[in-house]
């Protein structure tokens, strides 16, 4: 196992490297898009339904099957990595618009209303009470979103932009268990320390939520 | 009637929650056990159907030991109605209440039909029954639970702060229609409450607990408010605790004046009556402004009502009426105190 | 590498009756094939979680393990798995079978630990304390009230099983996955769009007969949230005494 390390170092890096943006990259996409959806569903109630039963469709796709449903819709080849960008925010965008939406409504009360009494014009109190008191919440969907992409990342393997998923067909190929077994254990790592570092920027973000809770 | 003899329930980590309690409630009547928190008043209940059990000396009703009977079937014998209702959210109002019943093996068509005749006696209407209890307000909820509770018509009933989840309007009727209820069924009635007013409102007998799990005072409510055994009950009790005690006391026998004495006119207010010598109201200083009557007292009405009355009126007395509402006397503050004094003098001798 | 096609040649494959008749390798046969793997697995898995996560949720020991196992097992990346079981055991049925199992456990126990776990405590005193049984607490009180948890774990992993499945195709396991895999080597895109497009139909119609089924078998009170959710908040203004006389925190003497 160290010296399949030793030996390929420099290749499992740079399927590291693609992993992490592959992964990423879409959770940056899918929460832009998510946040003006998901408010949109709140502000127009009878969007809500509609919107969530999008989510849910879209959300059940299988990865490989909409990695490849891409090309017809992008125009791309089969092998761009745009596809699994593009599919992976989509699946972000699935998963969080319903989370933005139910946090948003989850902290419609006294607050907002005494918000509202005081005179914050509506986007004013957008940003200034909704979103931050909505904010665990929707980081914590942020959290399961980042989760699944990183586990997804590697199915992109099979059609040549794969990541970590790499080291899985380079192991099947040579009938190998270290590179599948390096591959597993780093992306879970990985999944670990994102899920870890959002935890993170969370209570950066939140002071006040751990004052409540501990 | 259900008999704690010398239990004592130590929870693991050693802190006491009831200390070798004895006390007996009567068969028939409700008998609350009043506390601040921590006192164990509810694990005191909770023992009764083995919710928790005891660590040493033993409950029995009607001389049979609890711990010796199984558990499931004591249970369902025993109607047991908590806080905040817990009815099942996945099951309709009709079989919730008709739970018991169909654990006992009741046909499902005889338990719903007992259900939707039990609502009416809890005051809900009958269409109530197929709906859910997410569906309900707070109050209904809790008029659920009793049925429910009454359901397998047990002999016993278990309420642990059934009504302090609802607001004080809500409370006050379910309390009111809670007596009524227990004149018409006569259970035997463990009622926990943090309340003391509610103690005193609902209790035969009322078992005052205090920290630590001991009982600090055993008694009907008049004598708790008249003789509290100590400090901590007297505190517990409140400061007006004379006047409240004024509820247990009625007019019977009250020395009433001669009520053409405040037709006539005291100090310049006089009474007036309608042809009938129903009362209508008073005039002050010969003013033609007629201040309706605020209320009156028969004798069957407490001292408390007609204190009330003597205070608000303009002339400081209350009105008494006959049963066709014809005033037949009036009642001074003087009087009233006088026929407090007896009072008190015959309960202590 | 393919390079994009005219519009209407996506659809060739799917349009071609000769896929449609019941033959090996043929449309139905595939889609029969891929459903029987997701069923089976999702059964098995199901069998071994559901009593775990119940018994976990209803005597809240070993709360630890269902939560780590649900969270370790959305971090596993599903490929790897399946190339580990057939590096291990070789291709064929069962180890693809037993990975699509081991992903299918983690969302049902932990879903169904979470479920018990949510039924209001009160209820469940209630229950004990009117004389049920411990049986009969579980499934008289706690499941009913679980259910629409439970359900929505095994809703996610029938979809995750779906997905896994089209996956599985690349180490020889048949279903639709095959389309997608044959048409890649093939360079024919159709074939692999047609293939995508049926997975994906699956998907969806798997996870509306899931709806499906919650509806029947989860009762209207304890019915799931969504419109719950946006009731009360149409309703924030209204004097709708539910909401007003709302029980807030228990206490005990």
């Amino acid at each position: 196992m160290i010296e399949y390390i030793q030996n390929n170092y420099s290749e499992i890096l740079t399927d590291l490297g693609q992993h992490i943006w592959l992964a990423l990259v879409p959770v940056v996409l899918g929460v832009i898009f998510a946040l003006p959806v998901g408010y949109l569903a709140v502000r127009r109630g009878w969007l809500y339904q509609p919107i969530v039963n999008l989510g849910g469709v879209l959300y059940s796709i299988p990865s490989l099957a909409l990695f490849l449903i891409m090309p017809a819709i992008l125009g791309t080849g089969t092998l761009s990595p745009l596809n699994i960008v593009v599919s992976l925010a989509v699946y972000t965008f699935a998963l969080l618009t319903r989370t933005v939406a139910d946090a948003l409504l989850s902290v419609q009360g006294q607050a907002t209303q005494a918000a509202e009494a005081m005179g914050f014009r509506p986007f004013r109190q957008l940003l200034q009470v909704e979103l931050p008191m909505a904010l665990p919440v929707m980081l914590a969907g942020v959290r399961v979103a980042t989760v699944a992409n990183i586990s997804l990342v590697s199915v992109g393997a099979l059609i040549g932009v794969g990541g970590l998923g790499a080291l899985f067909t380079r192991g099947l190929q040579l009938g190998f268990m270290e590179p599948i077994i390096v591959g597993i254990v780093l992306s879970v790592l990985l999944a670990a320390v994102c899920d870890i570092a959002i935890v993170l920027l969370q209570r950066r973000l939140t002071p006040w939520d751990r004052v409540a809770t501990r | 009637m259900i008999t704690f003899d010398a239990v004592t329930k130590a929870f693991p980590g050693g802190t006491v929650a009831v200390d070798n309690l004895s006390i007996e409630l009567p068969t028939g009547q409700i008998t609350v056990f009043v506390g601040p928190s921590g006192c164990g008043k509810t694990t005191s209940l909770r023992m009764i159907n083995r919710l928790i059990e005891p660590t040493s000396g033993t409950i029995s009703i009607d001389g049979e030991d609890v711990t010796k009977q199984d558990a499931a079937v004591l249970r369902r014998k025993i109607g047991y109605v908590i806080q905040h209702a817990g009815l099942f959210p996945h099951r309709t109002v009709q079989d919730n209440i008709a739970t018991v019943p169909l654990l006992n093996g009741v046909n499902k068509k005889q338990a719903r039909e007992n259900a939707v005749e039990l609502l009416g006696r809890v005051g809900l209407d009958a269409s109530m029954a197929t709906r859910y209890p997410a569906q309900l307000s707070g109050g209904q909820q809790q008029r659920v639970g009793v049925a429910r509770a009454l359901a397998a018509d047990p002999p016993v009933m278990l309420m642990d702060e059934p009504f302090s989840a609802v607001d004080p309007i809500v409370r006050d009727g379910l309390q009111k229609e809670f007596l009524r209820l227990q004149a018409e069924v006569g259970k035997t009635i463990a009622f926990v409450t943090h309340d003391i007013d509610e103690a005193i409102k609902l209790g035969d007998t009322v078992a005052v607990f205090r920290e630590g799990g001991h009982l600090a005072q055993v008694g009907t409510p008049q004598e708790l408010l008249d003789d509290p055994a100590d400090d901590f009950v007297a505190d517990f009790v409140g400061r007006d605790r004379g006047f409240r005690g004024l509820s247990f006391v009625t007019a019977e026998g009250l020395e009433v004046e001669p009520v053409q004495t405040y037709v006539d006119g005291v100090r310049g207010v006089r009474l007036l009556l309608d042809d009938a010598g129903r009362p209508r109201g008073w005039t002050v200083n010969g003013s033609d402004d007629v201040r309706a009557i605020t209320g009156t007292f028969t004798k069957q009405d407490s001292l408390r009502l007609v204190t009330d009355l003597a205070i608000s009126s303009p002339a400081g007395v209350a009105v008494r009426v006959d049963g066709d509402g014809v005033a037949d006397g009036a009642a001074t503050h003087a009087s009233i105190a006088d026929h407090l004094a007896d009072a008190r003098r015959e309960s202590a001798g | 590498m393919i390079t994009p096609v005219p519009l209407f040649n996506y659809f060739g494959f799917l349009l071609d009756p000769a896929n449609w008749g019941w033959s090996d390798g043929s449309i139905p046969q595939r889609l029969v094939e891929h459903l029987g793997y997701t069923v089976l697995a999702v059964l098995i898995a199901a069998a071994i979680a559901l009593p775990i996560g119940l018994l976990i949720g209803h005597t809240n020991r070993g709360a630890f393990l269902a939560i780590n196992i649900g969270n370790a097992g959305r971090a596993l990346p599903t490929f790897g798995l399946l190339s580990l079981m057939v590096v291990l055991m070789g291709t064929g049925l069962v180890p693809a079978l037993i990975a699509l199992v081991v992903l299918a456990v983690p969302p049902i126990l932990a879903s169904t630990y979470a479920g018990i776990r949510a039924v209001d405590r009160s209820a469940v005193d209630a229950a004990v304390g009117m004389g049920m049984r411990p049986t009969e607490v579980l499934f008289r009180a706690e499941v009913p009230m679980a259910l629409p948890l439970i359900m929505s774990g095994l809703r996610s992993s029938t979809l995750q099983v779906c997905a896994t499945a089209t996956v599985a195709a690349y180490v020889g396991l048949g279903g639709l996955g095959r389309f997608l895999i044959d048409g890649l080597a093939r360079n024919q895109y159709d074939q692999v769009f047609a293939g995508a497009v049926l997975v994906a139909a699956l998907a969806i119609a798997l996870d509306l007969a899931g709806a499906g089924l919650e509806r029947a078998v989860v009762s209207p009170g304890v019915r799931q949230r969504g419109s719950a959710r946006r009731g009360r908040r149409r309703g924030a203004r209204s004097t709708d005494t539910s909401t007003q006389e709302a029980p807030t925190a228990s206490t005990a003497g």
